[in-house]
């Protein structure tokens, strides 16, 4: 049915990953609105200024690796490399954990340097926006969790249908690092 | 199911089965693993015309519980003086008594009121029960498809809403009462739980019902535009789409780009309810005491509301816009007039509508110099609008037309169309604004344009679909009663607020103004609106008798295709069952408005081109 279904698509893509492609411009639009508020309300000055504790660097990148470890992983799927399938879902999913584990220090980090939650709009925004972000990530890691369970439970077969779901899953991962990077980016300009 | 490729009794039938496209849908049973019983069948069913249906009854019951509350405040501001004791059996506390007998309405409960109404309307009535129907229902049936991209994504958009609408409903009942800050929740009085006795437990119930109804907006959105991009029959291109489809595709990108924002916006508010920041407040002083809270602006809150708020004017106006023109073609028996204008037009009110945002802001001390900007993109909407009025009226134009309800409340829709337009124009203009601003101008401007509008057009679908959602007609005289009676009383409401705007009467007020010495020659007026706003109340109980009595013992659809319209819902049996075509899935041959072409009434779209014919549609 899937390949009859197909040939009558009106366009290429899979409804499923199109599904996925607009839920992503919709929370887009989510980050956008909260950084538009942020550029809006610093204009509007009283805006505490401080730098960003490095631990977001390290963040940063790690969140970057776990983009390059799924990327692995989705071509030994593919290719037929069980090993290297496998290896590098599980550093994806470590990674995605610590990326979560050390926000949670750069907030404590933010705090301890008196950026706190509630001292001044320009700290609240880091946190709410990172916190957010974080909470994206946590969907992905459930993401990652389902497609672990695939890789270690179900017997090794590329399938059509399971590279359609692994495809899904590693495009939202890739979009959650993209995400991350513009909203560091966006903030090392800022401040 | 081998019963499908019989005979072909009909020249539909044949068409189906030769150039109809088998997706050998119904070798797989999925009827008989969905539909088992009751509850699947009708309550957690995943088959789109059945949720069509629950947006649409669900709808009906808020548009009874907004439109009760509008009663009882109209009641307020037309007969101050009178006596509400009769309401305490409903109202309970709400209606205070004194020690002479005579009740009189809370003035905070007024607030609750007017919030609820709008909060209601809008968004519980005129988004979901309007575009949840129709989309529901029309999507998969217009484009041929046999459901939605996700039924199940789709089920849980109608039970998100059902939650919220629950959440909501419960929120009515609390002792300090429902939200009562107004549907644009503006900070502070959203923003801190002290600042009035709505501001408690009643905005955070309001929050959460409107987190669960983004959520379902969304859900339904994604699911409506994927379906459109990605399930169309063979030979449906975009081109060859009826206009509903464009009008819903459009809206739901609205919503899917509007409504992320808007929950942006109540996040932080939430924040600054309960975790102690100050996105929108500063230096604020409740009740005598200074709260510490600093540095921030309610302008950001109206940025972010109305950022959602214009588009969403458009999400409600755009399906009615879509099903009139549909209904219009089919009941003028006349293509609907510049197609392809009329798309266009959609796509530039869809574009435009994120860049007018700040006319709602005028007064709200925005720079003069920006406002400039969202005056010129604010007036230029009328362009597309006027170009839309204009088709409507070249297609009923010369035609033959039918009087039923549906292309009677499709005549309606136009009508108060032009008239609330016309007002947008003048409030468009940021120096006209700054007077008439929060008067009962703005109240008549957008009852017309959109209230009163949109559900002209949700009329218009509601009595034009019916025979393919139950199987069974309405009353013909009980509708166009409802019609007539409707109009005239429609404008009866509304059309006096010009006046009292214009006058400078303010909108929100518990007395309607009658504290100023200059408003009190209004009173008769105002009584008279309230009368006319009981008259149009009561008068919809011609709609849900013939609704609710229709669909269980209406007259009996005997034919497919009632109104001899051309797309392909009509092509699907008249009890459609799950995979609505029961074989083949008929493919597209033209476009949806060949009526009267080389003296045919009408040729269905899934008719092939004779030779040399040329597709209207496709001309691009
Ligand atoms: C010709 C096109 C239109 C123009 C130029 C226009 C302009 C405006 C302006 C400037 C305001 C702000 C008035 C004020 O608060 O002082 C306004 C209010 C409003 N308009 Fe329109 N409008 C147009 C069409 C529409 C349509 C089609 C709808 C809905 C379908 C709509 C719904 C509303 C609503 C709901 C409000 C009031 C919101 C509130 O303050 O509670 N308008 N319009
Ligand atoms: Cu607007």
């Amino acid at each position: 049915m899937a390949a009859l279904r197909q040939e009558y698509n009106q366009s290429k893509i899979h409804p499923q990953k199109l599904l996925l492609w607009v839920a992503i411009g919709s929370i887009i639009m989510m980050f956008g609105a909260f950084t538009s508020a942020y550029v809006v309300r610093r204009a509007a000055g009283n805006w505490l200024e401080f730098k960003l504790p490095d631990i977001f660097m390290v963040s940063t990148a790690v969140i970057l690796a776990s983009s390059l470890t799924i990327h692995l992983a989705f071509s030994g799927f593919k290719k037929g490399k069980e090993q290297q399938y496998k290896g590098m879902l599980i550093a994806t999913f470590v990674l995605g954990l610590v990326f979560v584990l050390l926000q949670y220090k750069g907030w404590e980090a933010l705090n301890s340097m008196g950026a706190t939650f509630t001292v001044n709009p320009s700290s609240s925004f880091i946190y709410v926006i990172s916190g957010l972000h974080a909470a994206h990530v946590l969907g992905g890691i459930g993401a990652l969790a389902v497609a672990l369970t695939h890789a270690y439970v179900l017997p090794y077969k590329p399938t059509l249908r399971r590279k359609q779901r692994f495809d899904l899953v590693v495009h939202y991962w890739h979009f959650v690092d993209i995400l991350w990077v513009y909203l560091m980016v966006f903030f090392m300009l800022q401040s | 199911m081998a019963h499908v490729n019989t005979v072909a009794e009909t020249l539909e039938d044949k068409l189906t089965q030769e150039l109809g496209y088998n997706d050998h849908f119904h070798e797989h049973h999925h009827g008989d693993k969905f539909q088992s019983n009751f509850l699947t069948t009708y309550i957690f069913s995943t088959d789109h015309k059945i949720i069509g249906r629950q947006f649409l009854i669900t709808g009906i019951f808020w548009a009874f519980i907004g439109a009760a509350m509008s009663i009882v405040f109209r009641l307020q501001l037309g007969f101050p003086e009178a006596d509400m004791a009769w309401l305490r059996p409903i109202l309970g506390k709400w209606i205070m008594v004194n020690e002479a007998g005579i009740g009189k309405l809370d003035p905070e409960f007024y607030y609750s009121l007017v919030t609820m109404h709008g909060t209601i309307l809008v968004f519980f009535v005129l988004t979901a029960g309007l575009s949840g129907t129709f989309a529901n229902l029309l999507i998969p049936l217009q484009i041929g498809a046999r459901d939605m991209a996700s039924p199940l994504l789709n089920a849980l958009s109608y039970w998100f809403f059902f939650l919220a609408g629950v959440v909501l409903f419960i929120s009515l009942f609390l002792s300090t009462g429902p939200f009562s800050g107004g549907w644009t929740a503006y900070p502070p009085l959203s923003a801190l739980p002290q600042a009035s006795d709505g501001s408690g437990a009643g905005m955070t119930m309001w929050i959460v019902a409107m987190a669960l109804f983004v959520v379902s907006s969304l859900l339904g959105g994604v699911n409506y535009i994927t379906t459109i991009l990605n399930l169309r029959t063979k030979g449906m291109s975009l081109w060859r789409m009826p206009l509903p489809m464009w009008a819903i595709f459009v809206t739901a990108i609205l919503g899917v780009l509007s409504f992320p924002v808007l929950l942006s916006g109540v996040l932080l508010l939430m924040f600054d309810r309960s975790m102690g920041t100050s996105f929108y407040l500063s230096e604020i002083v409740v009740g005598g005491e200074i709260l510490d809270r600093i540095g921030g602006s309610p302008i950001l809150f109206q940025h972010l509301f109305w950022f959602l708020g214009h588009p969403e004017v458009y999400i409600i106006i755009l399906p009615a816009m879509g099903i009139v023109s549909e209904v219009l073609s089919v009941h003028s028996r006349k293509p609907i007039f510049g197609y392809t204008a009329m798309v266009y037009s959609i796509l530039a009110i869809g574009f435009l509508a994120f860049i007018v945002w700040a006319h709602h802001m005028f007064m709200a001390g925005v720079n003069p110099f920006i406002s400039n900007f969202f005056v010129i993109f604010t007036l230029i909407i009328a362009v597309p609008s006027a170009v839309k009025v204009f088709n409507w009226i070249g297609t009923i134009y010369g035609s033959n037309f039918r009087f039923t309800s549906a292309s009677l409340f499709g005549v309606g829709f136009v009508s108060m169309f032009i008239s609330g337009g016309l007002t947008g124009i003048f409030l468009g203009n940021s120096a006209i604004d700054i007077a008439l601003h929060d008067t009962y101008f703005v109240v008549a401007h957008f009852h017309i344009v959109m209230g009163v509008a949109a559900f002209f057009g949700m009329f218009a679908g509601v009595y034009h679909w019916f025979p393919k959602m139950f199987s069974r007609y309405m009353n013909e005289t009980l509708g166009k009663i409802h019609f007539w009676g409707t109009l005239v009383g429609a404008y009866a409401i509304f059309w006096p607020m010009h006046y009292t705007g214009m006058a400078g009467v303010p909108r929100r007020y518990y007395d309607g103004g009658a504290s100023f010495d200059a408003f009190r020659h209004f009173e008769d007026l105002n009584r008279f609106i309230t009368v006319a706003a009981i008259f149009v109340f009561f008068l919809q109980a011609l709609f849900i008798v013939n609704f609710f009595y229709s669909i269980f013992s209406g007259k009996k659809l005997t034919v497919k295709n009632p109104w001899g319209a051309n797309s392909l819902e009509w092509t699907t049996p008249i009890k459609p069952g799950h995979g609505n075509w029961p074989g083949n899935i008929p493919t597209v041959q033209r476009w949806a408005y060949d009526y009267g072409k080389g003296g045919e009434e009408f040729i269905p779209q899934y008719v092939p081109l004779k030779e040399g014919e040329h597709d209207l549609g496709e001309g691009h």
